[in-house]
Formats: structure tokens, C-alpha cells, sequence
């Protein structure tokens, strides 16, 4: 047993920090840097989903049914799957019209309907309260469970923990869903605070969970094992206890639409929306939070069922009685902590969506349109709104509490999960049909709620009544004036399945087949064919919305007193500024009085007062031409040809810009390839113009002075055949290199052995070395593999390297040795001098085409295109050529021919 | 383009999601087999929801743009 100042020390402590954390959120909201524009909260925001009734209940349900308690999980899990469908689509209808309510959503399609606006808060109202009062219950009962109390349903009211829980609750909700009047409608701390509730309920979850798995026995293996060879338990570990396999689809499709449909879930999916790009990532995320609320589920509850005996203690509260009964005391704490913050956090986003309802979507259309109340109302309504809505809380919460208190541990309290559910996927056709099927009309969704919301009474919710004892049990027994084809649970002798499939399926049939008889029944209104479009179409681009269908004449002034009554002259007049200047006007006095300007206002006062409200207000400020329906229709046919135009020309342009840019690469490219051509042709006529001017110099010496002497004549014409040999090798090796580059060049490859090919080039080259009176040493190893290459291309790099050497090593004391090796890679060959060396940054830039390094002569003595050549031959080998040196210690220039031109055994033995 | 391919992909995702956790499916893996201890249809129920997990994390992370 926990001491009670303890638990409710805790747990006072836990809401003031959720207070906390709701504060510090609309402040950062206040200041312009949303805590909650981020796709992780929204995430965690939508696992509000995770109730009381999952925390405890969840284990519960696994007790008696095994794996059966899942399919509540596993139907929200497939319909994020397709968010990106579904959940966008009424995010943007949502944001576009400024829905506030699930009420109002329906509502709006359906032309702007009060009767159907108040039918669906009514069902809401009817279908959720019950649910409050079960997470009260669940909350006292499991105080009750830790303190020794007993439950809050006997006992002083006054000392009644639900009761100040539902006080506390109703504070929190009024202080933070009911701050200001906002267009919008969204209450950023909340949102806050509810990511912050869905983490502090996992972690104690899992923490519970880890614990009875891991410690309290011995892992997962420990625990099924146990449960296999248990008699009560074995069946749990399959599914014969899961129900039947129409039950688990029903449960799984009940629980899909549920998600959609429950106004909690539309609160934080759709109206707290931030940014509709925060739908991506909870695509996954919010199914992975499940996913992990709901692992150690089987686990916690055979746990607890092996270590008590059978029905001792209700299986529910086994997170609480496992932990408490091993003796881990704060783990308890924290698992109770974190039931609370599953409660409190449905009961406050519940509470804040279906007062919003009642308020938009049942009250203020009957005072609007009370003649009494037009008179006697105040000038600003702003108060009153805020009065209504605060009013609205309390009376929610306290209809929860009175209904926890009366109906304590019937049945049909505890059951009332699903019987919920099945409540609100009432809406399912009305909003689903709506957002899909242009043909849908007004009356049809109003049919077909009112007869699925008939059959859900009948077959569910009057059942659970008499079951709790509040009406006899006769009619469930044996049918309506003993008819046995209606008996509630056995509709027409339908009985293989579980009541709440049972109801599903018959509300469902009546529903849609409802929905759909009566919209076929007469063609839509054009009100109704206009707002179907609306809805319909939102995803493709409209430029103009529902303000095409608004024909009639107004004044700016009409306008903005009216919205000022609602939500305060000062913000009015903030957010017609913004309109104004989104129109390029500077004055709002300036705006046209036009479509748009009307649509405009009529959305923001939707946005407090609901569609319904909006529309009516509106119109007894503006005169108003009645649309025809031919003339929707000529409007909705124009938009269509507009959208296939439009849609045809972004097409075509983006064929442009994708041609556009291939044109632009292409051009580049060209001119990248025309610059290089250009350095090239500058370079090499540089280079032939030297030796041109020395030839010619020496010529007209030889040609004016015909008297010189024969020794200097014999110096000047030794002179100009050097040069020209010069220029004849220049323009050989322009051409070699220019046929190597464009891969024209003649390859005669052959099997070659380099120490042959090395003493062969050393006889020759050797001259270019004694002529500067150096030294030439070869270092070769006895044998190397033969390699199947072009001789006299080798030979030329070899000349090259050593001719390159011979030209930087000192006179008579300069050597060059060739070294040659082989390794696992290839066979490599060192061209080592002992000259100047080359400094490290020029290393890479006598590769280039006319580049040289200063010979040791100081003027630069080759052509500039020896080294690219080899480097070329070489690469055309697949090896490489490369050059180490360290200034003042000579050059290395090395190259490696791999191992892959080695001439195989089989071929060594042919001639060649 | 990428996000129709995207939008493509979710939806196939789904629709195997959809028939992997019902009958017929589900229900061939409901045999009196423990794989380390862990009945199968436990195992395959959340292997499956895990796997499903991790291809709609893919889809979104790097489909859409």
C-alpha cells in the first residue's frame, strides 16, 4: 500500500508541472517560436489516442482474450499508412475554411447545416460523456486500489478524488482551450502538454512492462513458458481466445474509422494541425508508439496472472498490483502517474472539442437566431463566447462525474470503450462519402445518421442498460414484445458474432445504406454542389474557392463591425490588414467589397462561431443573390476546363525547363571544350614561334651578310638544323599526343620484357647521360613477368624519363639509376636523379601539356610535352605515372604497369 | 512524379498491412509453436507490425521531397 499524501502529493505535483509545460507553450506560441510546430510532437500529440482505457484496460483484455485486445491498435496503425490520402485532405479543407470541429466539418459540406450540426455534437455529446466518466472512474478506482479507499461510486461526494480531478481538469481545459478567441482555434500548451502526457504514459508503461518481464521473472522466454504449461493460461498464447475472425476484422475496421472519426482525434489531427508536412513523419511514428505501448501488454498480463491467483484481483489494474505486489513502490507511483496522464489527457481534449461543438454548433445558432436574443444581446460578444465555452466545460466534466457516480461499476460503464467507438464512426459516411462523392446531399447525411445512430441505441447502448440493470432485461432476452427477430443483440437472427460487431455491422448497413438511398433521391442544391466541389476538389489547385458561388452586394463597414462583435475590433482589424495587403491595398477602407472580401470574413468568424453561425450572421449583414443550380454548375465547369488548362500548361512548361536545362549543360560543356582547344592552340603556336624566330633570325644574318666567315657561318647554320629539328619534334609530338588523347593512335602490343627493353634503352638513351658526363646504373632483378604491351611506346616513356633525368643532374657528378621491381600489383619502374628536385607544389603541374621544370642550364630545354605523353601511354596501360621529390634531393618519376597485361602461361609457349 | 510514386507505395504498404493482420493470414501462424520461447503468432504479429513500421519510415523519409 502506498500512503495516499504520497500519491496525491505525486500526482498534484504531475499537474502542476503539466501546467508548466502548457504555460511555457503558449508563450513560446505568444512569441512567435512554436514549441510545437514539429512533426515529433504532433506525433506524440496524436497518441492521445492511448486512454485509461488502453493502459489498464489493455492488460485486462489480454487476460481474458490473449492477442484480441490489438485490433484497436492495428486499425489506426493502417489508416496513417494512408494519412497522405485521408488525413491531408481534411487538414486542408480544415485550414482552408477554418473548421473547427468535427460538428462543424460535417456541417460545412452539407451546405451549412444547423440540423446537422447540432445532430452531430448531440451524438458526440451522447457517445463521449460515458467515455469521460470511465477515465474518472479508472483514476479513482485504481487511487482506490493503491490508498485501500474504496471507490469513489459510495462514499461523501466531497471526499471524492474524481470529483476534484474533474475540478482540476475543468480548470486546465478553461485556462488553456478557452484563452482567447482565436480564428484559428488552436491551443498551442495544450498541444503541449499532451505530447508531454504521451511520453510520461509510455515510459511508465514500458518501465512497468521491463520490469515485470525482466526482474519480477525471468524474460520473455521465462514468462510463455510458464503461461504454455498453465492450463487457465495456455489458450491466451493463441488466438482461440481472440475472438472470432469476422469480430477481430470488425474490431480492426471499428477502431480504423473510430481514429478518424473520435472528436478528440479530430482536435489534435486536423484542428491543432500546424504545418500539413508534420502528417509525413507521424505516418510512421504515432503507429511505432503503439506499436511499443502495446508489446509488453501480454507480457504484464500473464504476469499478473501467474503470480495471484485466479480472481483475486481484477486483471485491469495488474501495471499497479504487479509492481506494488513485488515491492517496487516507485515504479507504482509511476505507473499510477502514468494512468493519470492517460486520463487527463483524453478527458482534456475531449472536453475541449465537444464544448467547442456545443458551443459553435448547438448553442450559439439557437441564440442567433432568437429574435429575443438579437435584441437584448450586448454590442461585443467576445465575453459571451468565452462564457459559453467555459459553461460548456463544466457542465461536460460534471455530466462525466455525475455519470461515474451513477452508474459506478455497471456495465455499462466498463464496456463503454467500444460502444463509443461505434458511436462516433456514425460520422464515418457522412464525412468520409462527403469528402469523395460529390452526389452526397444534405438530407442523405442526415438520414443516414439519424438511422445508424437508431440502431447503435438499439443494439448497443439500450442492451449495455439493461445489462447495468436499469431497464429489464427482457427485451435483450427475448426481443422487443417477445418478437426474437428483433432482439437487440440478434438482429434478424444475425448472432454468430459479438454484440459489438453485431452493431457495427447493422448500424453501419442502416447508415450507408441510409446516406446513400436518400442522396440519390434528389439532386444536390446548389449550395450542396458548391460546397461538394469545395470539399471535394480541395487538393487540386482552386484559385478562388468557395467564393466563386457568392453572388450580391456588401459593405466593408457591415462586415468589419460585425466580426468585431465576435472576436474584438483590435484583432479584426490585425487580420483584414494582413488581407488587405495580401491583396496589394494599402488602406483596408480601400478593399473591395467583393467574393472574396465575403468569403474571407465569413471564414474568420467560422473559425470562433462555428460555419453555421458564420453563415447566418453573414448573410444579415450582406444582400445575397440566390445561386441557381445551373449557374453552380456553369461555375464548377469553368473551374474544371481552368484546372485542365492550367494543368496542361504546367506540364508543358516543365517539358521546358527540363529541356532548358539539358541546353544549358550541353552549352557549357561546349564551351569548357572551346577554352581548352584555345589554350592549347595559344600554346603550341607559342611554342613554335621560338624556334621559327631563332631560324629565321639566323637566316637573314646568313642572307644579308654574304661576307661572314666560315666558322661563324658553319656556328649559325649548326644552329638552325637544331632548331629545326627541334620544331620537327615539337610538331611530331603535338601530333602523337593529339592521336593518343583522340584514341587514333596505332598500339602494337607484343610480349615484352622490360630488363631486356631497360638495357636496350640504356645503349641508346645512355649517350643523352655520358654527355653530361654522368653516370648511368640500372638495378634489375634477375627475372620479371613478361607483360604484353606496346614495345616502342615503352621505350619512348623510358627515352623520355631518362632524357628528362639526364637533363637536371649536375655535370660529372650526376647519376641516374633505373630501378626496376615487381610486386603483387604490377611490375614498377624508378627513374631516380640526384638533380635540383622539383618543388612540391610544381609536382603536379609538369604533367601538364608545356609545362617544364628550369633545367640545370636555367632555360627550359624540352618541349613540354614529353612527361604528358608518357603519362598518357602509361594510363593507356592502366597503370600509372607519378613523381616524388624532395627539393635539393633529386626526383623519382616511377611508374607501375599492372599485373593484368602479364602474358598467361598458355600464350607464353606460342610464337609471337 | 516521385510523389505519386510515393503515394503508390503507401497505399500497397497498407493494403499488405491490412491483409497480414486478419484472416486468412494471421490465422496461419496462430500453431502451438514458441520460436525461443515466444509463441509464433505473437512473434509474427509484431514482426510484421515492426516491418511495416520501418517500410512507411522509408517511404516518407526519402520519397517525398
Amino acid at each position: 500500500m502506498l500512503s495516499s499524501s504520497v500519491i496525491v502529493g505525486a500526482s498534484f505535483a504531475y499537474l502542476v508541472v503539466l501546467f508548466g509545460v502548457a504555460l511555457y507553450g503558449d508563450r513560446r506560441a505568444d512569441a512567435g517560436r512554436s514549441l510545437i510546430s514539429n512533426p515529433w510532437v504532433y506525433a506524440l500529440s496524436l497518441a492521445v489516442y492511448c486512454t485509461a482505457w488502453t493502459y489498464y484496460g489493455s492488460v485486462g483484455r489480454a487476460a481474458t482474450s490473449g492477442l484480441g485486445f490489438l485490433p484497436v491498435y492495428l486499425g489506426p496503425t493502417l489508416v496513417m499508412g494512408v494519412s497522405w490520402l485521408v488525413l491531408l485532405k481534411m487538414v486542408r479543407i480544415s485550414k482552408a475554411y477554418r473548421i473547427t470541429s468535427i460538428a462543424d466539418f460535417i456541417a460545412s459540406r452539407y451546405g451549412k447545416s444547423r440540423l446537422l450540426a447540432s445532430m452531430v455534437t448531440l451524438v458526440a455529446v451522447i457517445g463521449i460523456v460515458p467515455y469521460i466518466a470511465l477515465q474518472l472512474k479508472a483514476v479513482s478506482s485504481e487511487y482506490g486500489l493503491l490508498t485501500g479507499a474504496h471507490p469513489g461510486s459510495s462514499g461523501d461526494w466531497y471526499r471524492d478524488t474524481a470529483l476534484y480531478m474533474a475540478l482540476v481538469l475543468a480548470a486546465f481545459t478553461m485556462i488553456f482551450g478557452t484563452r482567447h478567441l482565436d480564428a484559428t482555434e488552436r491551443h498551442e500548451g495544450m498541444v503541449a502538454a499532451i505530447a508531454f502526457e504521451s511520453i510520461v504514459k509510455l515510459i511508465a508503461f514500458l518501465a512497468v512492462g521491463v520490469v515485470a518481464t525482466y526482474f519480477i521473472f525471468d524474460g520473455w522466454e521465462d514468462l510463455f513458458v510458464r503461461a504454455a504449461i498453465s492450463p487457465d493460461l495456455s489458450s491466451l498464447l493463441s488466438l482461440d481466445v481472440a475472438g472470432s475472425k469476422a469480430d477481430w476484422f470488425a474490431l480492426t475496421v471499428l477502431s480504423a474509422l473510430a481514429f478518424l472519426m473520435l472528436p478528440r482525434q479530430f482536435q489534435i489531427a486536423v484542428v491543432e494541425n500546424v504545418d500539413e508536412r508534420h502528417l509525413k513523419r507521424a505516418t510512421w511514428l504515432f503507429p511505432l508508439y503503439l506499436l511499443l505501448i502495446n508489446i509488453f501488454v501480454l507480457p504484464i498480463a500473464l504476469g499478473g496472472m501467474l503470480r495471484f491467483p485466479s480472481d483475486v484481483i481484477d486483471p485491469d489494474s495488474f501495471v499497479l498490483t504487479l509492481p506494488l505486489a513485488e515491492g517496487y513502490s516507485t515504479l507504482t507511483l509511476l505507473a499510477f502517474i502514468g494512468g493519470l496522464s492517460a486520463a487527463t489527457s483524453m478527458v482534456i481534449v475531449e472536453t475541449i472539442a465537444l464544448s467547442t461543438m456545443v458551443c459553435n454548433d448547438l448553442v450559439m445558432p439557437l441564440l442567433l437566431s432568437s429574435p429575443r436574443f438579437r435584441r437584448w444581446a450586448p454590442h461585443d460578444l467576445t465575453g459571451l463566447l468565452l462564457l459559453i465555452r467555459r459553461g460548456a466545460i463544466v457542465v461536460i466534466l460534471l455530466l462525466g462525474y455525475l455519470y461515474f457516480r451513477l452508474a459506478g461499476q455497471a456495465y455499462a460503464l466498463v464496456s463503454i470503450g467500444l460502444i463509443s467507438f461505434a458511436a462516433v464512426v456514425q460520422f464515418a459516411p457522412a464525412l468520409l462519402g462527403g469528402m469523395y462523392w460529390r452526389g452526397a446531399t444534405r438530407n442523405g447525411a442526415v438520414a443516414g445518421l439519424a438511422a445508424g445512430f437508431g440502431v447503435w441505441l438499439y443494439t448497443l447502448l439500450l442492451p449495455s442498460f439493461a445489462k447495468s440493470g436499469w431497464l429489464p432485461m427482457a427485451f435483450v432476452e427475448s426481443g422487443v414484445f417477445g418478437i426474437e427477430l428483433l432482439m437487440p443483440e440478434k438482429l434478424f437472427g444475425f448472432g454468430d458474432v459479438n454484440a459489438t460487431t453485431h452493431a457495427l455491422f447493422w448500424s453501419m448497413f442502416a447508415n450507408i445504406g441510409a446516406f446513400v438511398a436518400v442522396s440519390l433521391w434528389r439532386p444536390p442544391t446548389a449550395v450542396e454542389a458548391g460546397q461538394a466541389s469545395v470539399f471535394v476538389d480541395i487538393l487540386k489547385r482552386e484559385p478562388r474557392g468557395a467564393a466563386r458561388f457568392w453572388r450580391g452586394q456588401a459593405k466593408i463597414d457591415d462586415l468589419l463591425a460585425l466580426l468585431a462583435r465576435f472576436l474584438g475590433a483590435e484583432r479584426v482589424r490585425v487580420n483584414f490588414s494582413a488581407y488587405a495587403h495580401s491583396q496589394g491595398v494599402e488602406q483596408i477602407e480601400d478593399l473591395q467589397a467583393d467574393g472574396d472580401l465575403v468569403h474571407f470574413a465569413e471564414t474568420q468568424l467560422a473559425g470562433a462561431i462555428g460555419s453555421v453561425s458564420a453563415r447566418v450572421m453573414i448573410a444579415s449583414v450582406v444582400q445575397e443573390e440566390t445561386l441557381g443550380i445551373e449557374e453552380v454548375m456553369n461555375i464548377l465547369d469553368e473551374a474544371s476546363q481552368v484546372r485542365a488548362y492550367s494543368r496542361e500548361l504546367e506540364e508543358k512548361s516543365q517539358a521546358l525547363q527540363a529541356a532548358t536545362e539539358d541546353l544549358r549543360a550541353a552549352n557549357e560543356r561546349l564551351q569548357e571544350l572551346d577554352r581548352v582547344k584555345d589554350d592549347f592552340m595559344s600554346s603550341v603556336t607559342h611554342e613554335l614561334r621560338t624556334p621559327l624566330t631563332s631560324i629565321r633570325a639566323f637566316s637573314e644574318l646568313l642572307l644579308d651578310d654574304p661576307k661572314i666567315d666560315l666558322a661563324e657561318r658553319k656556328r649559325f647554320l649548326g644552329i638552325i638544323v637544331e632548331e629545326t629539328e627541334r620544331l620537327t619534334r615539337l610538331v611530331n609530338q603535338v601530333l602523337d599526343l593529339a592521336k593518343i588523347e583522340s584514341g587514333h593512335a596505332q598500339w602494337h602490343d607484343t610480349d615484352v620484357d622490360l630488363i631486356d627493353l631497360i638495357e636496350h634503352v640504356a645503349t641508346t638513351a645512355g649517350q643523352l647521360v655520358r654527355n653530361r658526363q654522368a653516370e648511368l646504373a640500372l638495378v634489375l632483378p634477375p627475372a620479371v613477368t613478361v607483360l604484353r604491351v606496346d614495345r616502342d611506346r615503352l621505350i619512348q616513356v623510358l627515352t623520355n624519363l631518362i632524357g628528362n633525368a639526364a637533363r637536371f643532374v649536375p655535370e660529372h657528378e650526376g647519376v641516374v639509376r633505373v630501378v626496376l621491381s615487381e610486386s603483387e600489383t604490377g611490375v614498377r619502374v624508378d627513374v631516380c636523379d640526384n638533380g635540383p628536385g622539383i618543388p612540391q607544389d610544381a609536382q603536379g603541374e609538369i604533367f601538364e601539356k608545356f609545362r617544364q621544370a628550369s633545367g640545370s642550364g636555367g632555360k627550359p630545354t624540352g618541349t613540354g610535352l614529353g612527361l604528358p605523353i608518357s603519362r598518357e601511354i602509361i594510363e593507356h596501360f592502366g597503370g600509372t605515372l607519378w613523381v616524388t621529390s624532395e627539393p635539393g634531393h633529386g626526383a623519382v618519376f616511377s611508374f607501375e604497369l599492372p599485373q593484368k597485361l602479364a602474358v598467361s602461361a598458355s600464350e607464353m609457349g606460342e610464337p609471337t | 512524379m516521385r510523389k505519386a510514386l510515393a503515394r503508390q507505395r503507401l497505399i500497397a504498404c497498407t493494403l499488405f498491412a491490412a491483409l497480414a493482420f486478419n484472416a486468412p493470414l494471421l490465422w496461419l501462424f496462430d500453431a502451438a509453436v514458441a520460436v525461443f520461447g515466444v509463441p509464433l503468432v505473437f512473434l509474427f504479429m509484431f514482426g510484421i507490425w515492426a516491418a511495416v513500421i520501418a517500410v512507411l519510415a522509408w517511404i516518407v523519409e526519402s520519397g517525398f521531397r
